[in-house]
């Protein structure tokens, strides 16, 4: 190894490093940002290394010293196309669309990392026997398992990413419905192609050589994302993108190995498990497994069942100036948002309403539940967005003791996640983690109509005495209570 | 199996675990810009986009590798810059219209 290869090794070393800190920098906001900052650096310098030893270094497939024309203009044309396709993307986009734009940039980066193992196999089988089948009997020197195991796994977890991303995208802008779509048979169909992954797989892990075989697990892969993200709903997003997350880090991981570059093993596996814990925070926060949110999510229109609970209620609906009479006289006021709130784009509505509340000598806080939004977290990035301060946003566990103390608890477009059915048995929410909205001790529901949330069931805190409905449209809502709290 | 193969598993195996410890301490709030930052890092894909980049010879090879280097650099580029957006919002305090529009530094 010369000294230049030595360095740029050091300098990919310290890339990784500089992934590592930065992520442990995002335990805190105060200095998140700079965590953020510190791993760009690394992946600067990794990218720059690694440009320069291109550059210098003989290339053995070349008869030239240092890169060629070609190789130059691919990768100069390649980060300028891309570079400039993710810097205007991620500069224009919207706060409420970043879980789509963030299932986009996974996706690309899956396909690239499928894309390696692809190139990679054909360039090794094409000496062998350009495009046909080498069977493992004829005693060829065929490609080593060390070699064709990670390629296999970065080929199936890429593709899957790449189209599962993209499905996900899609339907998180809306261009494909965001209702689990359920197709008859949908999976066996899914099941057949894991059988079909599974065979191709061995036979090549057994030591034959097949690029027809390799196309075969890649438009499997590819259709395989579409099947498993296709009966997903939207509310079950946040345990899709991070699982996909994972995935994708997984995938660069392979293609490390393939390479036998360090770096991208390091980076590769560092996300896979950080996702994967991100995927089981998600889950827990539903009470339910990934599996189980892999294989359909709930309540998909025709299973609605009732919560079984104490049915027919009285659903009482309040006046905007009984509501703002509630909120200005309130010592404690905890305002419960949902992706309800989001949709209406009513979080800076929201927080005009809390800043005039806490002007009058009212404590505001915001209670938030983990999966509010369409990816983990997503709510204190609405919010964060519309000015709020980070302190005043609190989790679930945080502020559940504190509801007690509430005056008023006011909801805005979150549903399932209030539900008290889920403290009991036997219903579809039963054993979620929720917010104890009915522990405060007045209820006002900012609410269009009686209607049911993901769950699909009736949520009794409607019914509950203490809570009082206001029916309307959550930003136009807010806005009403903001010039009633103004005319006090 | 090799010793490269073996020390290459080592490091895998080592930074899973490192990816683990990393990441349980991170509070709810920050959960998507983690997302988008971890995102931003599988980004690294970039370097192995290069490697292949610079070895193509036939078409194929070339063709493949450009459109890997465009994605991989927009998932870098793509994802940092919007984590830094996301993370520029979180305050400690309300910013008043004006003093935020003559300190907020440019990105």
């Amino acid at each position: 190894m010369d000294l230049l290869e030595s360095l740029v090794r050091i300098a990919w070393l310290i890339g990784a490093a500089g992934f590592v800190f930065g992520l442990m920098r995002m335990n805190s906001p105060a200095t998140a940002r700079n965590g953020n900052l510190i791993s760009a650096g690394g992946m600067a310098l990794a990218v720059g290394g690694t440009l320069v030893l291109l550059a210098v270094t003989t290339n053995p497939d070349s008869p030239h010293p240092g890169l060629p024309i070609a190789g130059w203009v691919i990768i100069l044309a390649g980060i300028a196309f891309g570079g400039g396709l993710g810097l205007y993307t991620a500069r224009t986009v919207k706060m409420t669309a970043m879980p789509q734009l963030v299932s986009l940039f996974n996706a690309v980066g899956g396909g690239a990392a499928a894309l390696i193992a692809i190139d990679d196999y054909l360039r090794l089988a094409a000496p062998l026997c350009a495009g046909c089948i080498i069977p493992a009997t004829q005693g060829i020197q065929g490609i080593p398992l060390e070699v064709s195991i990670p390629t296999v796994l970065d080929i199936v977890i890429g593709g899957i990413t790449f189209t599962g991303s993209l499905l996900a995208s899609g339907k998180l802008m809306g261009i494909i419905s965001g209702k689990p779509i359920k197709v008859p048979g949908g999976q066996l169909v899914t099941a057949g192609l894991a059988l079909i992954v599974a065979v191709a797989a061995i036979y090549l892990w057994a030591g034959n050589v097949s690029v027809p075989v390799l196309f075969v697990i890649i438009a499997a892969s590819l259709i395989f994302g579409i099947t498993m993200v296709l009966p997903i709903g939207g509310a079950d997003m946040p345990v899709v993108i991070s699982l996909l997350n994972s995935f994708t880090g997984t995938a660069v991981a392979m293609a490390g190995f393939v390479l036998g570059n360090d770096v991208l093993i390091i980076a590769g596996a560092l996300v896979g498990a950080s996702g994967a814990i991100l995927t089981k925070l998600m889950a827990d926060a539903m009470n339910r497994s990934v599996l189980n949110i892999m294989i359909g999510g709930f309540g998909g229109g025709e299973g609605t069942v009732s919560a079984g609970g104490p049915e027919g209620g009285t659903v009482r609906a309040i006046g905007m100036d009984d509501a703002a009479i509630q909120l200005a006289y309130a010592t404690n006021v905890i305002i419960v948002p949902g992706y309800g709130l989001a949709v209406a784009q009513a979080q800076h509505a929201v927080r005009e309403l809390a800043e005039l509340l806490e002007k009058r000598g009212v404590n505001v806080s915001y209670a938030i539940h983990p999966v509010a939004g369409r990816m983990p977290g997503h709510m204190n990035v609405l919010l964060a967005e519309a000015n709020v301060p980070y302190p005043q946003l609190r989790e679930m566990d945080d502020i559940n003791p504190e509801f007690e103390r509430a005056d008023v608890a006011l909801v805005v477009g979150a549903n399932d996640v209030t539900n008290p059915a889920a403290r009991r048995a036997g219903t579809p929410v039963s054993g979620m983690p929720i917010l104890d909205v009915d522990h405060a001790k007045s209820i006002i529901v900012i609410k269009r109509s009686m209607g049911r949330g993901y769950a699909g069931i009736d949520n009794e805190l409607y019914v509950n005495p203490k809570t009082g409905m206001l029916f309307t449209d959550a930003k136009q809502g807010l806005a009403d209570l903001v010039a009633a709290v103004k005319a006090l | 199996m090799s010793t490269e193969l073996l020390a290459a598993l080592t490091v895998f195996v080592l930074a899973i675990l490192c990816g683990f410890a990393v990441i349980s301490k991170v509070p709810a709030t920050l959960h998507t810009p983690l997302m988008s930052g971890a995102n931003s890092i599988h980004g690294i894909v970039l370097v192995g986009s290069m490697v292949i980049a610079a070895s193509a010879t036939d078409l194929l090879s070339q063709v493949i590798s450009f459109i890997a280097v465009a994605f991989a650099t927009m998932n870098v580029v793509g994802g940092y810059v919007v984590t830094d957006r996301m993370l520029q919002m979180f305050r400690r305090k309300p910013v008043e219209p004006k003093a935020g529009a003559a300190e907020s530094p440019k990105a």
